[in-house]
């Protein structure tokens, strides 16, 4: 991995980034101009914007990471990934921009008037605000630990750093410039690289992606063990490996199996299939209604929906995003695809998150043009780490400065954002061995199971009470919170019981809006005297004025 | 607090046509005539639209049923366009569950599953969003002709 070019060019994105940030910087005055950005940012900005925001390090690196690994059945990621932008715009949009409020504690206030609600939303704001930033630093150290060798804690620690100087000093308003340009960047360098890769796919008469005997190797390669694992070999040998072993393949030989990883060819080029894998069809739902539902209660896509003057103009960029993240999504595929035939050694070290940063040389060699694809894909995944680590913390930082430090003030800011951005580095630094797609997908089940039914009764829904609302988010959110936490610490579990933590929402969803629906039903008497008006305020067009 | 309370509603303030000062302040020199002419002025156009609006605002049963109204066309017609997305995408899973033979079908080269999913699922949610910000837009529209629709 003795590229040059590539320190550069993540130290430009950096650079580039903190620059943006400080011209922004000159513009930001207020306190209104640090957490909404005085609501003065045009569509098609907010729309890049917020896919810039989005396409974490789970989009840019994780997705082609487990196509490479599981094949056709985990496309359901980047379809739901896109999904949720549907979702969002079908029933939030445009009612939760006219309700006026900027953060989900807000909403809950504005809509019931309860305080304790608005403490428990906080709560699980910042929950999965952290447990969706704790994966994106770890992306960034295992990355940067790839790619040029340099320890672990550099690239967490660089990466916590630079965005909570950035977000402290330039607030949200540097943050929309940012994100817009790193929405640009990221695209770019997934889809230069791609036009060559398949260039040299066409170049190298097309090599079969699944030929029926598994992938082969297809120059000599040399892997070095790190942990003890069981290679099943296709004709049958299984040999034991330990730690500091080198295992040598000639061009030609087929992939040895890992436990974990699909070789089968037909396992991974056709989906799961009914009777003999009941628990794959659930999972494929679990993951289909946890990133459909979930986007709209991540913390950090809400908060952006504050910057459209109106709520027209929040459905029309909700439209745009969901074509800058649909347009970005057909990209990984290629690369989880093409990973098969140039790095197939991925397969048996299981560090498949490396296949993006990784194919560029595998595939074009190691003259000029590969290297300086490679170099153009690292600066992407650092604007991926840079980007939604910093829209993470604005609206972590936003709660905790109006909700835990009581206070609205520039410097009341300075400082959640601090304490919001340390937490999670020091998780990140001594957690170890969480796997970050999988994070990624716990962090919208939680979100799905917590804020989807309160936001979305909330606003379709004049029967929804306080108590109604709380029991839903306690229960359901904290369902998920607990499947995330056996997940993440408990014994490893097999059968169903694994299926149903390991992808919790089919279940946990239902549950939740159950839930919030019976109680409200029993506590009729709470529902808000003043329900008529806020559904008049969340519905009204805004040309009326009312 | 939050700087929510910029956002407040303030009937009556906003979103009311300047009135127009009329010609007929060129009579005799009467104290602050425009003031008068004015008030007279809006309450000879005090339309059906401005009192539909006031009933919307201080939540009458007319206002009220006008609210229900239109929640429950743009809630229909969100869980309509859902329902198609449901279908659509939701379906594919338990169609390939059951059919394995769909998924063994290649097009251009490629199996049917991953061009769906990988390519076409894309445009497909585009094109759902699109036709809900035109036929939500559409319902607002009617929203306000029916509210701003002068008396006969």
């Amino acid at each position: 991995m003795e590229n040059g070019l590539v320190v550069p060019a993540i130290v430009a994105v950096t650079l580039l980034t903190v620059g943006i940030g400080f011209y922004g910087l000159r513009l930001a005055r207020t306190t209104s101009d640090f957490l909404v950005a005085s609501r003065a940012i045009s569509p098609t900005w907010n729309a890049a914007a917020i896919g810039g925001e989005y396409l974490s390090a789970a989009s840019f690196l994780g997705v082609a990471g487990l196509i490479l690994k599981y094949g056709v059945d985990v496309l359901w990621y980047p379809v739901g990934f896109a999904a949720g932008y549907l979702a969002l715009l079908l029933f939030v949009a445009a009612p939760l921009r006219r309700s006026g409020a900027f953060t989900l504690p807000d909403f809950c206030e504005l809509r019931l008037g309860s305080r304790r609600l608005r403490i428990l939303a906080t709560a699980f704001v910042i929950f999965i605000g952290w447990l969706y930033l704790v994966p994106q630093l770890q992306g960034a150290g295992l990355t940067l630990a790839t790619i040029t060798g340099s320890a672990y804690p550099v690239g967490a620690v660089l990466v916590a750093v630079v965005v909570t100087a950035n977000v402290a000093l330039g607030g949200m308003r540097a943050i929309t410039f940012v994100q817009a340009f790193q929405y640009w960047l990221k695209l770019t360098a997934l889809a230069v690289p791609a036009i060559f890769l398949a260039l040299q796919w066409q170049a190298d008469a097309r090599p079969a992606v699944a030929p029926p005997d598994g992938p082969l190797f297809r120059t000599a390669t040399s892997v070095v063990v790190e942990h003890p694992a069981n290679l099943t070999f296709p004709d049958g040998e299984i040999r034991a490996v330990r730690p500091g072993e080198t295992i040598s393949f000639d061009a030609g030989d087929p992939v040895p199996e890992v436990a974990g990883v699909t070789i089968d060819a037909a396992d991974w080029l056709l989906p799961s299939t009914a009777g003999a894998d009941d628990r794959g069809l659930f999972a494929t739902y679990s993951l289909i209604l946890a990133t459909f539902l979930g986007t709209m209660g991540l913390p950090h896509v809400l908060v952006r929906f504050y910057t459209n003057p109106d709520g027209a103009a929040a459905r029309r960029t909700t439209l745009v995003v969901l074509a800058l993240v649909g347009l970005f999504y057909l990209l990984p595929t290629i690369y989880g695809v093409l990973g098969r035939i140039y790095t197939p050694q991925l397969l048996v070290t299981g560090q498949t998150d490396a296949v993006v940063v990784l194919l560029p040389e595998a595939a074009l060699g190691h003259g000029a043009t590969g290297r300086l694809l490679a170099a153009l894909v690292a600066a992407g995944a650092f604007a991926a780490f840079l980007s939604t680590s910093s829209g993470l913390l604005t609206s972590v930082a936003g709660v905790i400065s109006t909700d835990v430090l009581g206070r609205g003030s520039v410097r009341g800011f300075r400082l959640a954002t601090v304490i919001a951005g340390t937490v999670p580095a020091i998780l990140a630094l001594n957690v170890s061995g969480l796997d970050v797609s999988q994070v990624v997908g716990l962090a919208f089940a939680v979100a799905a199971s917590s804020f989807c039914p309160l936001l979305v009764l909330g606003i379709w829904w004049r029967g929804l009470t306080d108590l109604g609302a709380a029991a839903g988010v306690l229960v359901g959110g904290g369902a998920a919170i607990a499947a995330v936490l056996v997940t993440v610490v408990g014994p490893p579990l097999s059968g169903w019981p694994a299926t149903l933590v390991a992808q919790p929402a089919a279940w946990t969803v239902p549950l939740a809006f159950t839930v919030t629906v019976v109680v409200s039903a029993a506590t009729r008497r709470r529902v808000p005297a003043d329900v008529g008006a806020t559904m008049l305020r969340l519905h009204a067009p805004d040309t009326l004025r009312l | 607090m939050s700087a929510t309370d910029d956002r407040a509603p303030t009937p009556g303030t906003e979103g009311r046509p300047e009135a127009p000062v009329p010609s007929a302040a060129n009579g005799r020199s009467v104290p602050q005539p425009r003031t008068r002419i004015v008030l007279a002025d809006v309450s000879g156009r005090e339309d059906r639209g401005d009192r539909t609006r006031a009933e919307l605002a201080q939540q009458t049963r007319v206002g009220e049923a006008l609210v229900r109204g239109l929640v429950r066309a743009q809630l229909a017609l969100a869980l309509r366009l859902s329902l198609v997305v449901v279908i659509g995408l939701g379906g594919l899973p338990w169609l390939f569950a059951i059919a394995p033979s769909v998924s063994r079908v290649t097009v251009l080269g490629v199996k049917l599953p991953w061009l769906l999913l990988g390519v076409a699922s894309f445009p497909f949610l585009i094109g759902v969003g699109w036709a809900y910000v035109r036929l939500a837009e559409r319902n607002e529209q009617d929203f306000t002709d029916l509210v701003q629709r002068p008396e006969h």
